[in-house]
C-alpha cells in the first residue's frame, strides 16, 4: 500500500532534497571554476567561503537528512503495509527542517556564516544559523520518533512477528542519527550558543572538536543508510535475482549501528588535546567499520550474481555478461561498488594514524569523502529515487536511456573531479583554500588538477540538471497502473530469526556503551581542566 | 527482550564478550604497548597511561630529566613581558655590558661572528640570556658567563642594548627570497618575515638583518639538527628541518647583507 497523504510527504521531502542538491551542486563547480586558472580570482575569499559553506551544508545536513526521511515515510507503508501513522507529525518535521534550513542560509547568504559547515570554535557565528540547524536536527528527531512509534505499532499487530528487512534497517539509520547527532547538539547547546548569544567571550574549542567528532563521522553512515538500504533491498529485485542472505543484511545493519559512532577521534589525529591511546583506540574501532562493509560487498556481489546466473550465465565470470547493463539500477550499483571500493581504500589510509599525517587537512581528504558521499551514496539515492518515482507520481518514468547518460555522467564526472584532488593532496595541495597564486613555481605544475576538476564538476552539473529534468518529467508522463511495489527477496526462505536479529535493543546498548567506553573519559577530561577556553572569534560582524 | 539481555543469549554473549574483548586489546596496546615502545624511556607505567589517555600530569616527576630536556624554555612570552626601561636601568645594563664587549663590541656591533646585539628588542636579548642561564639554549662560552646573573640584570642588559643605535650595514638587500616572503605553504613554512621583518614586532623575535653569516648559518643548522630547541612552538625547527642547503645559503646571504 501506498497512500495518497504518504506520497506527498515523501515527494515534498524529495523535492527538497533534491532542490538544495542542484542548488548546492552548482555553487561547489562555481568554486572550482573561480579557484582554477581558468578564471581570474575573484578578490575576496569570503564570498569563496560563503559558497563553501552554503555547499557543505546543504549537500551535509539538508539533501541527505531529507533523502533519509522521506524514504523512511515510503519503507514504514511499502515494507510494514500498513498506514503512515503521524503524517501531521511528520509535516511538522518537514516544516522544522524547512525552517531551519531558512534560518540557516539566510546568515550565510548575506555572508555573516561563513563558518564552513563543519562551524569549528573559535569561530562563533550569529545564533540564528546554530538555531537553524537545531531546527534540522529536532524535524529529523520527530522522523527517528515516528519511525519507532510506526515500528512498535506493527509489532502489536503482529506478535512475534519478523520485522522486514527494510524496516529493520531504516529503523537502524534511525537510532544511528539519534546517537549521533547528539554530540554536536550537546556543542552547540552546551559550547557555542552561550558565545553566540553574547553571555560568554570564550569557548572551549579543543572540547567542541571532540563533540563535533561525534557527530561528524557517525553521520556519514546515516548518509549511507538510503544506499545501503537500496543495496539489500532494491537491487536484487530490480535487476532480476535474490538477495542472498538476509540474515547477513540485519547483521552489517546492526555492526553499522554499533562500529560507525564511537570513532569519530579520527578526525582528530592531529589535535594536541586528545591522549594518543584514545586516538589508537579509536583507530582500531575505525578498523572494525569495515566489517559490515566487507559484508555488505560480499553479500551484494553474490546476489547480483544470483541474477546473472538466473539470466543463464556461466563459469566463473560468464555472469557478468548477463547482467542486466541496460537497466540503471545494475549500473548504478556497479558504479557505487567502484567508487566505494576507491573512497574506502582512501579511508584506510585516512584512519591510520601514522598515514594520516601526510594526507591531513589536504586536497585528499576533499577528494575521500566526495568518493564516498557525493559519489558511492549520492548515485544510490538517483537509484532509489528512479526506482521510487512512478509509484509516488503514479506515472510511468520511461526515461531509461537518459537516466544511464546521467548514471554515466555522474560516474565519470565524479572520478575526473576526485582522482586529481587525491594526487595533489600527496603532494600537499591544502583543502579549503580560496585561491591558489599559480605564478608560484612549485603551485604552476598542480594547476591542471584544478582544470582537471573543474571539468568534472561541469560534468556532475549535467547529470545534476539531467536527474531533476527526468524526474520533473516523470510528474507529465503518462499514468500508468503499477504493479504492488516489492523490496528483495531473500534467496533462501526466512526462517525463524534470531531475536537479536529482529530488534534494535542490543545493538543500542552496545552503541551507547561503547560510547562511553571510548569518549567518556576525553569529554569529562577536556571538560573538568581549567583554562582551556579560547577568546571567541566572531565571523561577520563588523571587521 | 528479557532473554535477549540474558548472558544464557549466545548473541547477547558474543557481541558483548567480542565488544569488550576488542576495547581491551584496543586499550592495552594503545595505552600500555604503544607508549611502552614510544615514550620516554624512564617513565613508568603510571605515566606512560595518563600521557597516552592525554591527561596534563605535572611535566616532571621524581628521576626524570631535568627541565631543558623537557621544555623548550622556562621564559613566558607575551607582549607584556618587558616593563619599559628607564635611564637607571639601561645605565646599569651599560655597565654590566662591559662583560659582553670582548666579543658582541663595544656599542654592540660584534665584528667577530658573534651577533650584534645594539637595537635588538630588548625582549629578545633578554629570553636568550634567561634561556642560556637555564640550560635551554646550550653554548660552552654563554652558559658560564650568564651564570651568576639576575633576572634584574638580565633586562637591564637587554635594555640596554635595545637602546643602542644600530648601525646600518652597506648591504644591498636587492629582492628577498621567496621563503622570506612567502615561505612554502605545501612544506608547511611560513614566511621569515612573518615574525622577523622588524615592522611586525613580535615580543622576542630577534631581528635579523646584518647578523653576520657564520652565526645566522650556525643558528639555523642547529634548529635544523635539534642542538638548538628553545623556540618555544617548535616554529624554528619545523621550518629548518626542511630547508635544503641552497636555501639555508640564500636565506643567510640575503640577511646578513641587510
Amino acid at each position: 500500500m501506498f497512500s495518497a497523504d504518504t506520497r506527498r510527504i515523501v515527494l515534498a521531502h524529495f523535492w527538497l532534497a533534491f532542490a538544495a542538491f542542484l542548488v548546492a551542486l552548482l555553487l561547489g563547480e562555481w568554486q572550482m571554476l573561480v579557484r582554477s586558472p581558468l578564471l581570474g580570482w575573484i578578490g575576496n575569499p569570503e564570498l569563496y567561503y560563503r559558497s563553501v559553506t552554503a555547499h557543505g551544508s546543504a549537500m551535509g545536513y539538508v539533501f541527505p537528512t531529507l533523502v533519509a526521511m522521506g524514504f523512511g515515510y515510503a519503507i514504514v507503508e511499502l515494507s510494514l503495509g500498513q498506514e503512515l501513522r503521524g503524517k501531521r507529525w511528520a509535516w511538522a518535521g518537514f516544516g522544522l527542517v524547512v525552517l531551519g534550513t531558512l534560518m540557516a542560509m539566510i546568515p550565510v547568504a548575506a555572508g555573516r556564516a561563513s563558518l564552513l559547515y563543519t562551524f569549528y570554535p573559535p569561530l562563533i557565528g550569529p545564533a540564528a544559523f546554530y538555531l537553524g540547524i537545531v531546527l534540522v536536527v529536532v524535524g529529523s528527531w520527530v522522523w527517528v520518533a515516528l519511525m519507532s512509534v510506526n515500528l512498535a505499532a506493527w509489532r502489536r499487530a503482529h506478535p512475534g512477528g519478523t520485522v522486514p528487512l527494510p524496516m529493520f534497517a531504516n529503523l537502524a539509520g534511525a537510532y544511528l542519527w539519534a546517537w549521533t547527532s547528539l554530540g554536536a547538539a550537546l556543542e552547540i547547546l552546551l559550547q557555542i550558543l552561550p558565545v553566540a548569544f553574547g553571555w560568554k567571550s570564550t569557548i572551549d574549542a579543543g572540547l567542541a572538536r571532540v563533540f563535533f567528532s561525534w557527530t561528524l563521522h557517525a553521520i556519514v553512515y546515516f548518509w549511507l543508510m538510503p544506499a545501503y538500504i537500496a543495496f539489500y533491498t532494491l537491487v536484487p529485485r530490480a535487476i532480476g535475482g535474490r538477495l542472498y542472505s538476509d540474515a547477513m543484511a540485519r547483521l552489517s545493519f546492526a555492526l553499522f549501528l554499533v562500529f560507525s559512532m564511537p570513532i569519530g577521534v579520527h578526525h582528530l589525529f592531529q589535535d594536541p588535546q586528545v591522549g594518543a591511546g584514545v586516538k589508537f583506540l579509536h583507530a582500531v574501532f575505525t578498523g572494525m567499520v569495515s566489517v559490515p562493509t566487507m559484508l555488505t560487498v560480499f553479500t551484494i556481489t553474490a546476489s547480483v550474481e544470483i541474477a546473472g546466473r538466473l539470466r543463464g550465465g556461466r563459469g566463473a565470470f560468464g555472469w557478468l555478461r548477463r547482467l542486466p547493463w541496460h537497466n540503471p539500477m545494475m549500473l548504478a550499483v556497479a558504479f557505487s561498488f567502484i567508487l566505494l571500493g576507491f573512497g574506502g581504500a582512501g579511508g584506510l589510509i585516512n584512519m591510520s594514524y601514522q598515514l594520516d599525517f601526510a594526507v591531513h587537512n589536504t586536497q585528499w581528504i576533499t577528494g575521500h569523502f566526495h568518493l564516498i558521499f557525493a559519489g558511492a551514496i549520492v548515485i544510490m539515492y538517483f537509484a532509489l529515487a528512479y526506482d521510487l518515482w512512478p509509484h509516488l507520481t503514479g506515472r510511468a518514468l520511461a526515461e531509461a536511456k537518459l537516466m544511464r547518460w546521467q548514471l554515466w555522467l555522474w560516474f565519470v564526472g565524479m572520478i575526473v573531479t576526485t582522482f586529481p584532488w587525491h594526487a595533489v593532496g600527496i603532494l600537499g595541495m591544502p583543502r579549503r583554500m580560496a585561491y591558489f597564486d599559480y605564478t608560484h613555481p612549485e603551485l604552476q605544475p598542480l594547476a591542471y588538477s584544478v582544470i582537471l576538476s573543474t571539468i568534472g564538476g561541469l560534468m556532475l552539473v549535467l547529470s545534476g540538471l539531467l536527474f531533476v529534468y527526468i524526474l520533473l518529467r516523470g510528474h507529465r508522463a503518462p499514468t500508468v497502473p503499477l504493479p504492488r511495489f516489492r523490496f528483495s527477496e531473500p534467496a533462501q526462505p526466512l526462517g525463524a530469526v534470531p531475536l537479536a536479529l529482529n530488534s534494535h535493543g542490543l545493538w543500542i546498548a552496545l552503541m551507547i556503551g561503547l560510547t562511553v567506553v571510548n569518549y567518556g573519559y576525553p569529554i569529562v577530561q577536556l571538560a573538568l581542566l581549567p583554562q582551556t577556553s579560547v577568546p571567541a572569534v566572531p565571523i561577520g560582524g563588523p571587521p | 527482550m528479557n532473554r535477549l539481555f540474558s548472558w544464557r543469549n549466545r548473541w547477547f554473549a558474543g557481541s558483548v564478550g567480542a565488544v569488550l574483548g576488542l576495547a581491551l586489546l584496543a586499550a592495552l596496546a594503545g595505552f600500555l604497548w604503544l607508549p611502552a615502545a614510544q615514550g620516554p624511556r624512564n617513565a613508568g607505567w603510571w605515566e606512560a597511561i595518563c600521557s597516552a589517555a592525554g591527561a596534563v600530569l605535572p611535566y616532571r616527576a621524581q628521576g626524570a630529566p631535568d627541565d631543558s630536556a623537557v621544555r623548550p624554555s622556562n621564559v613566558i612570552v607575551g607582549a607584556q613581558m618587558m616593563t619599559p626601561a628607564g635611564e637607571a636601568a639601561i645605565g646599569r645594563g651599560a655597565t654590566l655590558a662591559q662583560n659582553c664587549s670582548m666579543c658582541h663590541g663595544a656599542r654592540g656591533m660584534s665584528p667577530a661572528g658573534t651577533p650584534h646585539l645594539a637595537g635588538q628588542p630588548a625582549a629578545a636579548s633578554y629570553k636568550q640570556l634567561r634561556d642560556f642561564k637555564s640550560h635551554h639554549r646550550r653554548s660552552a662560552i654563554m652558559e658560564p658567563l650568564v651564570e651568576n646573573l639576575s633576572d634584574e640584570d638580565m633586562r637591564d642588559l637587554a635594555a640596554y642594548y635595545a637602546y643602542l643605535p644600530r648601525i646600518p650595514s652597506q648591504g644591498m638587500g636587492g629582492t628577498p627570497p621567496r621563503l622570506v616572503g612567502n615561505g612554502d605553504p605545501l612544506r608547511n613554512i611560513g614566511a621569515c618575515a612573518a615574525c622577523h621583518a622588524a615592522s611586525v614586532a613580535k615580543p622576542a623575535v630577534p631581528q635579523l638583518d646584518g647578523l653576520p653569516a657564520t652565526y645566522l648559518r650556525a643558528q639555523l643548522l642547529a634548529f635544523a639538527n635539534g642542538t638548538r630547541r628553545n623556540d618555544l612552538q617548535e616554529q624554528m625547527r619545523n621550518a629548518a628541518r626542511q630547508l635544503h642547503p641552497d636555501e639555508v645559503e640564500e636565506l643567510v646571504t640575503w640577511y646578513a647583507s641587510r
